[in-house]
């Protein structure tokens, strides 16, 4: 494939007949391994099978990408405080051109297809996200003035004080509630009551936040059902109306959730040829083409060798652990990663050891202490070490310091296992994930992991490696052996969404999903800093945690999110640290620069009404120097902090109408 | 705020407060005497003070501070140079082990199928095969009402729910098919997860901790034996399906812990044994249950819409009321060919799982087509006891083609069970002294006999070892066996014609190794 250079300020837009010789020549290229490795392989791969699943190639391929049809008809670059904060959807506005105003189906199913992924409004809203290979610079983390810190704790106090009062009460005088904490004829309790009552007690006040169930398509938009409850949140009940709510999230990195479209058109396709099933391990009868398929596409796409996938993201490292490593091996893992890794690291049987989130320092501490000790007891060396971190992290934002990691894998000798269940698709210029957006060779990484749920709107994982490795694994990990094989469904959405990625599938839209992540992603960030809100993560992270300390504003900023209409996830302990509870932000392709203005105006407002814009102006979000070189300020700024002094800051607080005038030009220098 | 006070108030209030604080300790009962007391032995001897302080002090660090030490034990002082020239010494096993011959031909001959999962499918050499490897048992993979039903979901929901079911994940086609379920059942409630296989895995060790205590069959499966792992709970096996001998192990677990304190007590057994295919005897478990006070997992992911009138699972088949069993685990991607499994159980248990349950709480939401599909499925099943009548006349006429007439392999499946385990009798294994290994490369070469003969079977897989470990972990390893999957999208006359195929190759492979 060969590497577009990437001008945000230049409209990408490929002539059609290029396209078509374009499509060839990567298919070509495309295949060739697959057929030469396995000549079996080769008898599929040779008949026109992929072309059979998109039933009109030619039609796909002429079809430009989504925004050439609608830009010229739909918005305008300019945007202005009026489109910003409404929600009103820009069909209405069309009788004021000159276009014929479309039929009202016509108008409904653009609608549709618009609530799953918006039109870009101008092809300035275009970023490429790539490391420059200078020093991965660590994000600063801006801390709220002591009496936000202060009254967390007390709330929590509060809180727990209230609680224990309620439950010595309640456990005298309405002892039929608490009856499942206690034994009962002879059985323990399931729960424990000490495990129980941070749920009880804490959890269930805010439980409206959690689970909202939803129906329709996860995109642009997300339709949530409306419930309330009569008791305290013990139960819901539905009332039967549903509320669209603008979707900051769900894991639709680039917007592949999508009921129409290309994948969509292609899954059905493949559901009425396939059915919904393979109904059998992958060991046994349930390999088909198309996960052969698949295995292919994605060794391809993240550079390696060899891959196999999975029915689940969790099951995936909870398998494939155990497969790598076991007793006379050493896991050692960063302290925040994903659950799943936790889960496949215990059942290894292998000792586990953590360092600090994403301080390579400790990790060599961790490294020199531990080869030169050995293992425990024994002292015997290590059979094998595995380091194994994020290439993104979902709660945080932060991205791992690959080229450090690799260089202490030189020195150190270990295996490095990176999960990419967040980067995949989310990161780097060609979104092949995290060794892309640092240009790092994928061969330098033993065991790239990722998850097909997130960026590629389907389901399941995948293991990509050297062939021998990958070879071992499917006949040692238990998820092949006795798991499910993925649906065809599901392996169809992979592919077609991989196929769109690559530019093999409408060219040009892959790269416009890619760069309007890149964009949004920045420009929300910038946006939310200026307002005056801590935010923590790297600059072009799609995950964007606006931290909001105390308990109480959990709720609250959800329920006010949720009065203008935009569905935001709020997480605190034990999901985070205890003081540091937030809001997070997930940025899709989908979303629309009106939809990003839209959401800063609502974090505008309930910033002012739940006193949420403490930051310092440490993190960034100051005030620009006018010829725009911020850049040169932030240098000086970490410098001052690199040598223990606190350099003084204005603390940003911009209006709302300065940081949409300026959004667009600044996200494309580097943030400060 | 305060920012009108001068600093002399704030000093003047400072006083005013310690003044305030002195004339309350004065007010508690003896304090005048410590006071005097303290006050007179500074006077008399400052040495003894600060003595007595040291002494306070170090009670006070002494209560505080924990019994054991923190510090890591046996840790052997190196200087840098020592360290750097261990980390240039130490040299790592490869990541993964070479493959091994047997590996290999797995990896190789492992059936790729062209187009559909089907009764008879096409595989990737071009050549089309009867299918008997696949839990596709009422053919509903080639149902157009179910493919159909699925375009719709897709046309309406997409694919993927991107996002855990806390966060926005749950949609309402999961409710609907966590009630379907339920009432399929009769049990009060229902949790979907999105993986069959990692279903168990996470339910035992939400409910099960360290200090429970978990007596398990000794032939469950591997994902019950990694829940069960994973729970770090005390665990007692029995032998298999033998209840004489799981009342033997309660009653000597409840006499053991008398004295304890209560801890949560599990029995943990399958409906239908992946690995051999019997079933349990589920009227005699909960009797057991109720005299000893535990309470019973159910792994009926291979027992669940293929036993009963309706396909109910083993409660239906043996008349219990599901609510005698405390957790029934199920499988959606099976036989109901739709995506996902399941945990049916009481309000509590179900609501429990939704934060402890870690492949549900960590984990992406089941995809709308696979859960509105194995809803549909679920309900055909109800609505359509015939198609299960229809699957237990193919599975006779199988059985009666390799059971009682193969001189070489014995079935170990219950009757009504549509997975024939074959194994190898009892006297063969003995009169050829054939190692465990020895009957997977036996079973392995069955399988490809069949193959040639146009008839697609599988073969159990054994359980990997843990990595690194001695043999003596490894514990119960199940018998190899063959598996042949009868299916309803076959005739019961293209099922005998099968079933005579597999005897032959068996006879084949067997009497040539003499």
């Amino acid at each position: 494939m060969p590497i577009r250079t990437i001008n945000p300020f230049v409209a990408n837009s490929p002539s059609p007949s290029v396209d078509v010789l374009n499509e060839k020549a990567s298919l070509q290229s495309y295949k060739s391994p697959a057929t030469k490795s396995n000549n079996r392989i080769a008898n599929f791969f040779s008949s026109p099978k992929p072309a059979s699943l998109h039933p009109n190639p030619q039609q796909a391929t002429r079809r430009p990408p989504s925004p050439q049809v609608n830009r010229a008809t739909l918005s305008l670059p300019t945007i202005n405080l009026t489109t910003a904060t409404g929600e009103k959807s820009k069909i209405e506005e069309r009788p004021m051109t000159l276009f014929q105003p479309p039929s009202p189906e016509e108008a409904r199913r653009i609608a549709k297809a618009h609530a799953a992924f918006g039109p870009i409004g101008s092809q300035e809203h275009r970023y490429s996200s790539r490391h420059d290979g200078q020093a991965f610079p660590e994000p600063i983390e801006d801390t709220p003035p002591y009496y936000f810190l202060l009254t967390t704790y007390i709330s929590y106090l509060v809180l727990i004080i209230f609680g224990h009062v309620r439950d010595f009460f309640g456990k005298r005088f309405k002892q039929e509630q608490y009856k499942h904490l206690s034994a009962r004829d002879g059985y323990a309790p399931l729960n424990s009551d000490f495990d129980n009552f941070y749920i009880r007690r804490l959890q269930l006040r805010i439980n409206d936040c959690f689970r909202r169930p939803i129906t329709g398509v996860p995109g642009r938009f997300i339709t949530l059902l409306d419930r309330k409850s009569d008791d305290f949140n013990l139960s819901f009940k539905m009332t039967g109306t549903t509320t669209e709510t603008l979707n900051m999230s769900s894991y639709n990195y680039l917007g592949f959730a999508q009921s129409e479209g290309e994948c969509a058109d292609a899954v059905e396709v493949a559901t009425r040829k396939y059915g919904v099933s393979f109904a059998s391990p992958r060991g046994d009868a349930g390999t088909s083409e198309l996960h052969v398929e698949v295995e292919n596409l994605v060794a391809k796409f993240v550079g390696k060798e060899s891959a196999m996938i999975f029915s689940m993201g969790f099951g995936t490292n909870a398998t494939t652990f155990p497969a790598l490593v076991g007793k006379g091996c050493l896991i050692i893992s960063d302290e925040l990663n994903h659950s799943s890794i936790r889960f496949g690291a215990r059942l290894s049987g292998a000792v586990i050891e953590m360092f600090k989130h994403n301080n390579m320092n400790d990790l060599e501490r961790v490294l020199r202490e531990r080869i030169s000790q050995g293992q425990p007891r024994t002292h015997r060396p290590w059979k094998k070490i595995l380091v194994a971190v994020e290439g993104l992290y979902s709660m945080e934002g932060t991205m791992c310091n690959l080229p450090e990691i690799i260089a202490l894998k030189r020195k150190y000798k270990f295996n490095l296992f990176v999960d990419e269940a967040h980067s995949i698709g989310a990161l780097g210029a060609q979104g092949r994930g995290i060794c892309d957006y640092f240009g790092v060779d994928p061969a330098e990484v033993d065991i790239l992991m990722g998850t097909f749920t997130k960026s590629f709107g389907a389901n399941g994982g995948y293991v990509a490696g050297d062939k021998a490795l990958i070879d071992k694994l499917r006949v040692t990990n238990a998820g092949t052996l006795f798991g499910e094989a993925p649906s065809p469904p599901v392996l169809v959405q992979i592919s077609s969404a991989l196929r769109l990625i690559i530019g093999e599938i409408a060219p040009g839209q892959g790269q416009e999903r890619l760069e309007r992540l890149a964009f949004n992603s920045r420009y929300l960030r910038l946006g939310l800093k200026r307002l005056g809100f801590i935010i923590y993560g790297h600059d072009d992270s799609p995950i964007i945690p606006l931290l909001l300390y105390n308990p109480a504003k959990i709720p609250a900023f959800s329920h006010e999110m949720l009065k203008r209409k935009i569905a935001v996830v709020v997480v605190g302990y034990p999901a985070t640290p205890l003081i540091s509870s937030r809001a997070r932000f997930c940025v899709s392709a989908a979303h629309t620069k009106d939809d990003l203005d839209r959401l800063l105006a609502a974090c505008d407002q309930a910033g002012d009404i739940l006193q949420l814009k403490f930051s310092s102006g440490i993190a960034g979000g100051r005030e620009p120097i006018p010829d725009g070189l911020m850049n040169v300020e932030e240098m000086e700024h970490r410098d001052d902090l690199a040598k223990g002094k606190t350099p003084t800051y204005q603390p940003p607080r911009w209006k709302l109408e300065d940081i949409i005038k300026r959004g667009v030009q600044d996200v494309k220098v580097p943030l400060f | 705020m305060n920012t009108t006070n001068s600093p002399p108030d704030a000093l003047g209030n400072a006083l005013e407060l310690v003044n305030q604080a002195f004339d309350q300790v004065q007010k508690i009962p003896g304090s005048s005497i410590v006071i005097r007391y303290i006050r007179s032995s500074y006077q008399n001897d400052p040495v003894r003070s600060a003595m007595e302080l040291f002494l306070f002090l170090f009670a006070v660090y002494y209560l505080v501070s924990p019994s054991y030490s923190t510090k890591k034990q046996k840790q052997i002082p190196l200087t840098e140079e020592e360290i750097d020239e261990l980390v240039d010494d130490w040299t790592p096993e490869p990541l993964a082990a070479p493959v091994t011959t047997f590996e290999e031909a797995e990896n190789e001959k492992r059936p790729v199928i062209v187009g559909p999962s089907a009764p008879k499918s096409k595989l990737a050499n071009g050549r089309t095969v009867t299918n008997l490897a696949t839990y596709n048992h009422f053919n509903f993979i080639n149902s157009e009402a179910i493919k159909e039903a699925a375009v719709k979901t897709l046309r309406a929901y997409g694919v993927g729910p991107c996002g855990p079911p806390g966060f926005y994940g749950t949609q309402d086609v999961h409710q609907t098919l966590e009630a379907d379920i339920a009432a399929h059942l009769g049990a009060p409630a229902a949790i979907v997860y999105a993986q069959s296989f990692s279903t168990i895995s996470s339910v035992i060790p939400a409910f099960s901790k360290r200090g429970d205590i978990i007596v398990a069959d000794k032939a469950v499966n591997f994902a019950t034996r990694k829940g069960i792992q994973i729970s770090r709970s005390t665990v007692r096996w029995f032998e298999h399906n033998d209840m004489e001998d799981l009342e033997r192990v309660l009653a000597k677990l409840v006499k053991e812990n008398a004295r304890k304190p209560l801890t949560r007590r599990f029995i943990i057994t399958e409906g239908l044994f992946e690995n051999v295919g019997d079933v349990v005897n589920l009227p005699k478990l909960v009797e057991l249950k109720q005299k000893y006070k535990f309470r019973i997992i159910l792994d009926e992911t291979w027992s669940y819409g293929v036993l009963g009138r309706t396909g109910g699972g083993v409660t239906e088949q043996q008349n219990v009321d599901a609510s005698q069993v405390d957790m029934i685990i199920g499988s959606l991607a099976g036989s109901l060919c739709g995506g996902g499994g399941f945990c049916a159980g009481s309000e509590e248990i179900v609501e429990h799982q939704r934060l402890s349950g870690n492949a549900y709480t960590f984990s992406a939401a089941l995809p709308a087509m696979l859960a509105t599909t194995a809803s549909a499925t679920s309900r055909m099943l109800q609505e359509q006891p015939e198609l299960l009548v229809a699957l237990r006349e193919n599975v006779r006429a199988m059985r009666a083609q390799l059971d009682p007439r193969s001189d070489w392999v014995v079935c170990t499946s219950f009757v009504d069970n549509p997975v024939l385990m074959l194994v190898l009798k009892e006297e063969v294994v003995e009169s050829r002294q054939l190692s465990a290994a020895e009957q997977d490369v036996i079973m392995q070469d069955i399988v490809e006999e069949c193959l040639a003969n146009g008839v697609l079977i599988t073969r159990l897989k054994s359980m990997p070892p843990p990595l690194g470990g001695t043999p003596r972990d490894e514990g119960w390893q199940p018998q190899a066996a063959v598996k042949v999957c009868v299916t309803t999208g076959l005739s019961k006359k293209e099922t005998e014609k099968a079933g005579v195929t597999i005897r032959h190759a068996i006879t084949k492979i067997m009497t040539r190794r003499k």
